[in-house]
């Protein structure tokens, strides 16, 4: 990058809770006592398998065994030192018990570790429950969005979920939407396929169907404070989303008349996406045109996806980016979307 | 874009149209008159059923979709025949509205309603399919030759469908087999194969047109609102339909299938391919069957039909994509008569050379089809 001084930003880490144990310290008694009567334990999602190589690079792999991305020490090791980190948000894909994550976050990584930052869990199926989360984190300023799943009850324009966006809007946090499923539908519009492949190239077709119900609901219009962080989504399907999106919003846009401009100029104002995984092309030349066709060198956010395996040794940069784009990528557009990262003399803990 | 929204004049010299046109125009859409059309084609049970009971899908309302169209039966607003019907029921009108000014050297039917492959009682399924394709020859493909039928097909009981397959094999008037993207199951499952085995047994290709009403959500994230989210969703819908085909294998154990993709644009093609080639090899040990990247099967056994068209607002962004995409890819269709029609002079907003055009226009299709 151009000022290689300041180091990336790397939008989308994934830490792992190595088992429930971990976060029984930071239940309160009722579920405490749930979770051990019941025997509640396995929270990650089906849909990304800790065994599969694919969900945790080989040489990232703790050799002792453990869940990717389950140890601090290996993070240093294998991320914040080699990919020069000045800043790296960390995901955590748990599925429930949003406080006791958060808590447990803030407690064993965020405390132990100035380059980590965070998203703030929240329970999306009961959107009053979540907003109560967001305020209760909001005061940490290491918690810097607000994280949902791609797929779950609802599709994320709905106004059952206006209350996180109010919520997030109010202290400038963005929501990062993240590849994912609860597999409360299946996972494709033609039902559910056999293999995990099919269920991982199938997050971008959620993501496509994801965003456009975010600008038709009118989300945007609604909380124009609002930006959305689309993670581990890939990015080059957008030119051709814009412009069937376009296109048919020119069509039929009496039927959402509050959506008053074209989607892509809502996407270019409100989204943004990060970086891995790149469904690079066969050749980087034609990544050039596809980053060209996306109208605007401010919507990537670098990622690496830590602890995912998209990419080989060090090259999380795809091919084909100029130095001063990859400064936008790895520094500019991270700290114009993320407000609490530009912050000077954070403290560790505000409350 | 919709006929009430064009935004230019009609006569200005358009890029991309021919002097003389000559087009195979890969999506027609014929509409029974009345309910009772099929009646000729359905034995004394069947015909009782369509009138006491009709159609039984998983939609909700018996007049409408349950996102309604843009526009009244979702079609052109000058495409109501005069003499009465819906649009696309009347063979003179269609003559008269698209086949001569449009220069449809072929034109291939596809059914959508009756929605053959969606009902839910399987045997009414298949004797509206035989009823449905006994139709589309006598009404359409004997009295205009320039017109192809679909065979449609009962494809939620694979033994069914395979006979319905063999009764037509060999006719003529028949192109191709019809099934929509959203089936029952990803159409690469295992339980489809009885089809792909006889198509290819018979060398019909398979047109898979966008839709179907399968009871699953459109959106992996559940349902969503609005007709935009419709309209769009089941364009996406057709790539993870054709991802199932690919990750399935099925073009992998039948490789001189051929499959065309009916009105989901051809946009998304590079990237998507793009995306599927790259987790292949990250997925390669789950999925052993796969013996190539996606690309290789997609270059090799998929069409794409061009409506409705991506438009870009620079020119070279459209450009770049069909060169990605492959002008031996992409073949010409209208959507005539429904809203989003694409009209054949003004679809491409970029100059096509002679060649391209020829492919895009005629050549693929008539190739792939099997046409004269």
């Amino acid at each position: 990058m151009g000022d290689t001084a300041f180091g990336f930003v790397d939008c989308d880490v994934h830490p792992a809770a190595p088992d429930m144990k971990a976060l029984v310290p930071y239940l309160d008694d009722y579920w405490r006592e749930t979770v051990v009567t019941r025997g509640i334990d396995g929270l990650e999602l089906s849909s990304f398998p800790p065994g599969a190589k694919a969900h945790g690079r080989p040489d990232w792999r703790p050799d002792i065994g453990g869940k990717p991305g389950s140890s601090l020490d290996l993070m240093r090791a294998n991320l914040l030192g080699p990919f020069d980190t000045r800043f790296a948000i960390l995901n955590c894909m748990h599925g429930a018990l949003a406080q006791a994550v958060n808590d447990w976050i803030a407690a064993e990584w965020l405390d132990k570790e100035p380059r980590l930052r965070a998203s703030i869990v929240v329970p999306a199926q009961d959107p009053h429950l979540a907003a109560e989360e967001i305020e209760r984190r909001a005061g940490d300023r290491r918690f810097v969005q607000v994280l949902m799943l791609v797929s779950h009850d609802m599709p994320l324009g709905k106004r059952h979920y206006w209350p996180i966006y109010a919520a997030a809007e109010k202290h400038g946090l963005p929501v990062a939407i993240h590849a994912g499923s609860g597999y409360r539908q299946p996972t494709t519009a033609n039902g559910w396929p056999s293999y995990f492949v099919e269920d991982y190239v199938a997050q971008s077709a959620s993501f496509q169907n994801q965003l456009l119900s975010l600008v038709a609901e009118g989300v945007f219009a609604k909380h124009p404070g609002l930006k959305v962080v689309l993670t581990e989504s890939g990015f080059t399907w957008l030119p051709s989303w814009t412009w069937r999106a376009n296109k048919t919003w020119r069509g039929v846009r009496r039927e959402t008349p509050w959506v008053d401009r074209p989607p892509s100029e809502i996407v270019a104002e409100h989204v943004r996406f990060t970086l891995q995984p790149t469904d690079e092309p066969p050749e980087p030349a034609l990544f050039e045109r596809v980053v060209d066709q996306m109208g605007s060198d401010a919507l990537l956010l670098f990622s690496t996806d830590y602890p995912h395996w998209h990419f080989d040794e060090d090259r999380a940069l795809p091919q084909g980016l100029s130095a001063s784009l990859v400064a936008k990528i790895a520094r500019d557009n991270p700290l114009a979307t993320y407000p609490r990262l530009r912050e000077e003399g954070l403290r560790e803990t505000v409350q | 874009m919709s006929v009430d929204t064009l935004d230019r004049p009609r006569d200005g010299a358009a890029t991309g149209a021919q002097a003389k046109l000559s087009v195979i125009d890969c999506d027609i859409h014929p509409m029974l008159r009345s309910p009772k059309s099929l009646h000729p084609f359905l034995s004394t049970r069947w015909r009782d059923f369509v009138d006491s009971y009709g159609p039984h899908t998983r939609l909700p309302f018996l007049g409408s979709p349950a996102y309604p169209k843009a526009t009244p039966a979702l079609s052109r607003r000058d495409s109501w025949p005069p003499n009465g019907g819906p649009p696309g029921s009347d063979l003179d009108f269609m003559r008269e509205q698209h086949l001569d000014p449009n220069g449809v050297e072929y034109g291939i039917l596809q059914v959508l309603y009756p929605a053959v492959k969606d009902q839910r009682n399987l045997e009414f399924a298949a004797a509206l399919a035989r009823a449905v394709n006994d139709w589309q020859v006598e009404e359409w493909a004997r009295p205009e030759p320039r017109l192809k039928a679909s065979i449609s097909l009962p494809c939620e009981d694979p033994e069914a469908a395979v006979a319905e397959i063999e009764r037509r094999a060999g006719d003529k008037h028949f192109a191709q087999i019809f099934l929509t993207a959203r089936t029952s199951e990803p159409l690469g499952r295992k339980r489809y194969w009885p089809i792909f085995e006889a198509a290819a047994r018979h060398g019909i290709p398979i047109g898979i047109h966008s839709g179907g009403a399968n009871g699953v959500p459109l959106t992996p994230g559940g349902w969503h609102s609005f007709y935009i989210e419709d309209h769009f969703g089941n364009a996406v819908a057709m790539q993870t339909a054709l991802a199932s085909i690919v990750f399935e294998g099925v073009l992998e154990r039948w490789p001189d299938l051929k499959i065309v993709a009916v009105e989901a644009g051809f946009g998304w093609v590079p990237t998507w391919t793009w995306r599927m080639d790259r987790q292949w090899a990250r997925f390669r040990d789950e999925v052993p069957h796969v013996a190539h990247p996606p690309s290789t099967y997609i270059k090799r056994n998929i069409w794409f039909s061009t409506q409705p068209i991506e438009e870009t607002d620079r020119r070279r962004d459209l450009r770049d994509t069909l060169d990605w995409v492959g002008y031996d890819r992409i073949v010409f269709a209208t959507d005539y008569p429904h809203w989003d029609f694409d009209d054949p002079r003004y679809a491409f907003k970029v100059a096509l050379t002679e060649d391209q055009q020829r492919r895009i226009f005629t050549a693929n299709a008539r190739a792939v089809y099997g046409l004269a």
